[in-house]
């Protein structure tokens, strides 16, 4: 007898955290008890993208999306719906502005609205059912490639396509493949750059987990252009669930022929193995992912030679970034001319985002290249929480840079973030509102890099640093005009001079802040005050004793008894002298009686 | 495992997972409601379902609805066809389900004596 309901839950790492694995046990055992089990099939998918709303789970036919569903609710799911056919309409979607119950998930607009081709499998099968990935037409590209394409005719459809590396340079990737099929070697290499490694990230693992397959699939067909027969996926350590399920997909496709000897019994040979990473950013660099491969400290070296002459073990490797590989399956079955359809004439496809920061609908979404930043932001990611405005955009994480609001029609594609002084990267989207402060922002980032350099090279390690301590003096409110000259300077030479990647960029997020919000850095050195009310050194809270009613909460809350007051005796009073401007008191004060004042503690206290 | 062999796991593969692709040719809506579950409406889903897995009908989807206000006529049973007119079938049983199924669903004719209305 076939299911008459799939019940897809999401158990990407989003929703795993938010207890998934508990509600897919409760909705078990209500389906159990209610004798539905022949009728209705549990299926734990990847990630669905709305992570705001785990943990998630979609019911087909009727395409039912529920969210922030509790252990507590499966057993008013099971009766109601999948029993009697009466959808639980309080745990169903809803327009938050129409006041609109979405009955289906095509009516959300996070779904409406974007463009699933890498992700298309994500979120709609069993990453860890080799049968349903085949359903999807997983694995035909690799059958035809071996039995109908050659090695050449492969390398010109992938050129052809104009597809570009998506792990932020944008380097085209049939050139990549054509310059390591011709590269002289014993032997030859694919690796999968999975160390996703920047602040707000997590593309490369929805992939992984939700579809390790169609990466699998995808280095697969390379090697078959390349003869290579050898390849590595790098992902670090940090992403169990994505190590978990590649390593089931692997034995699933060496088990059925689809890697090791003779690939669906042709000539064709190759083996995958996972090579884990220890969560050093530096190792997203290709030359210092190569050397952490042959167990060498992950440090990268000076290119040239490239990776495509020089790479693995010394041969010649070709490595492109997980997002670039689940690509490939969907090129070689559809072609190039489809491939350019999507997208933008230089960019064509379409891209993997995690959006993140101040933005209502944080989660994974994919869209096609040249759709605008307002779209990104204001139509899938549902706006600005709590009424506040939108003050930019960061991309590229700590090798990226800031957009300002004005720029929010920007389309999306290597060369126009390029253009406003940031950078496309792998796909990390932080949104930032007006109680951001850019300095702030910038300082965090910096710190990262900082954090994460290597050392080897002299400009990295020790300019970094520099910069660091400037950025941190400003936003102590210890800075001067000329520390601002001084950042450019470090900041130049540290571009140009800096061994790889990461401390080329590393200067981007200062350097885009000071070209964009100037006056914030002028603010926090000429006037010592945060316009933003964000740096601690430069702010101090105070209770207004008129709005106070002496409700206790935040003396109860100040985590170093700063407060002080009796409850029914207003005004409360906080002593700036022990006061850490945590903000907890100004978070659960229920009158706003907690304000934040611009001026240091110093200042105050020789007034005081 | 060849190509041709790749491409049977497919086949069925496309099947088991035809539910989540949202374009059946073929809704069953079964009205579950108080009167209809008390009426037997359960076994006729059962025999729907059944029939339908045994004649490997992959277009084809059984969903639920509440009562209709059709109590007298429970078990009731809604079979839409894409770009057809909706067939209510009225005191439905086990028997009279794969009746349906065989020459409604499969060879398109609808079992006119079981019919209490056609809808556009």
């Amino acid at each position: 007898m076939p299911h008459r309901l799939d019940v897809l839950v999401c158990s990407g790492a989003a929703c795993v955290s938010n207890h998934s694995a508990a509600v897919r046990d409760a909705l078990q055992t209500a389906i159990e008890a209610h004798g539905l089990s022949t009728e209705v099939r549990l299926v734990e998918t990847g990630c669905m993208g709305p992570c705001e709303l785990g943990p998630v789970l979609l019911v087909y036919p009727e395409g039912s999306l529920y969210i922030r569903v509790s252990p507590e609710d499966a057993n008013e799911i099971v009766e109601e719906h999948f029993l009697k056919g009466r959808p639980v309409q309080r745990l169903l979607w809803e327009d938050p502005e129409a006041r609109r119950i979405a009955e289906e998930k095509k009516q959300v607009p996070f779904f409406e609205r974007q463009e699933k081709v890498v992700l298309s499998n994500c979120g709609t099968i069993d990453p860890e059912n080799l049968q349903e990935y085949i359903a999807t037409g997983g694995y035909e590209a690799l059958g035809q490639a071996l039995t109908e394409r050659t090695s050449e005719e492969l390398i010109q459809i992938i050129l052809d396509s104009k597809l570009r590396g998506r792990g932020g340079a944008g380097f085209p990737t049939g050139l990549k493949w054509q310059l390591a099929a011709k590269a002289k070697g014993d032997t030859r290499y694919i690796v999968c750059n999975g160390d996703e490694g920047d602040p707000g990230a997590f593309m490369d693992r929805a992939l992984l987990e939700g579809d390790p397959h169609a990466v699998l699939e995808g280095m697969t067909i390379a090697a078959y252009a390349i003869k290579a027969s050898r390849g590595f996926i790098y992902v670090r350590a940090e992403y169990p669930l994505a190590i978990k399920r590649l390593e089931i997909a692997i034995e699933q496709a060496r088990a059925s022929g689809l890697l090791g000897n003779n690939i669906l019994e042709t000539e064709f040979s190759f083996d995958v193995e996972i090579r884990i990473g220890a969560g050093a950013f530096v190792c997203g660099e290709e030359t210092a992912l190569i050397a952490s491969i042959e167990g060498e400290r992950g440090m990268p070296r000076p290119r040239p030679p490239y990776p495509s002459d020089v790479g693995v073990f010394g041969q010649p490797t070709l490595i492109n970034n997980a997002e670039t590989w689940g690509n490939i399956r969907h090129i070689v079955l559809r072609g190039a001319t489809w491939f350019r359809s999507i997208g933008t004439e230089s960019s064509p496809g379409t891209k993997v985002f995690a959006l993140s920061g101040k933005v209502n609908n944080t989660g994974i979404v994919e869209v096609p290249m040249g759709t605008t930043l307002r779209e990104l932001i204001f139509e899938i990611g549902g706006g600005i929480p709590d009424g506040k405005k939108l003050k930019a955009v960061q991309t590229g994480g700590p090798s990226g840079g800031c957009i300002p609001a004005q720029y929010m029609d920007t389309p999306i594609d290597y060369e126009s973030l390029k253009e406003l002084g940031a950078f496309m990267g792998s796909g990390g989207v932080i949104v930032l509102d007006e109680d951001d402060c850019m300095v702030g922002i910038a300082k965090y980032f910096l710190e990262f890099s900082c954090d994460e350099s290597c050392g080897k090279c002299i400009p990295c390690r020790v300019g970094t640093r520099q910069m660091l301590s400037i950025l941190e003096r400003i936003t102590e409110g210890g800075g001067s005009m000329d520390d601002l000259d001084q950042l450019q300077t470090l900041a130049s030479t540290i571009q140009t001079t800096s061994l790889c990647g990461l401390g080329q960029a590393a200067p981007s997020p200062v350097l885009s802040t000071i070209e964009h919000y100037r006056n914030e850095y002028e603010a926090h050195v000429n006037e010592a005050t945060c316009p933003a009310k964000r740096c601690k050194a430069l702010i101090r809270y105070e209770i207004e004793p008129e709005a106070c009613k002496a409700c206790d909460l935040c003396r109860k809350a100040c985590p170093v008894e700063a407060i002080e007051g009796t409850p029914g005796e207003p005004p409360y009073q906080i002593h700036q002298s022990v006061c850490i401007q945590c903000g907890r008191c100004f978070d659960v004060c229920p009158f706003g009686a907690v304000r934040i004042e611009s001026g240091t503690k110093k200042q105050d206290e020789v007034e005081g | 495992m060849k190509l041709e062999d790749l491409r049977k796991i497919r086949e069925r593969g496309e099947k088991d997972i035809s539910l989540r692709r949202g374009d059946a040719r073929v809704n069953v809506v079964i009205g579950m409601g108080t009167s209809g579950i008390a009426a037997g409406a359960r076994n006729v889903m059962s025999a729907f379902l059944d029939e339908i897995g045994k004649r490997e009908l992959g277009d084809t989807i059984v969903t639920q609805t509440g009562g209709r206000g059709l109590a007298s006529s429970e078990p009731v049973v809604e079979v839409h066809v894409k770009n057809e007119p909706v067939v209510v079938y009225g005191e439905m049983t086990d028997d009279k389900a794969r009746r349906v199924v065989a020459e409604h669903i499969v060879n398109g004719s609808p079992v006119s004596e079981y019919v209490i209305e056609v809808r556009e």
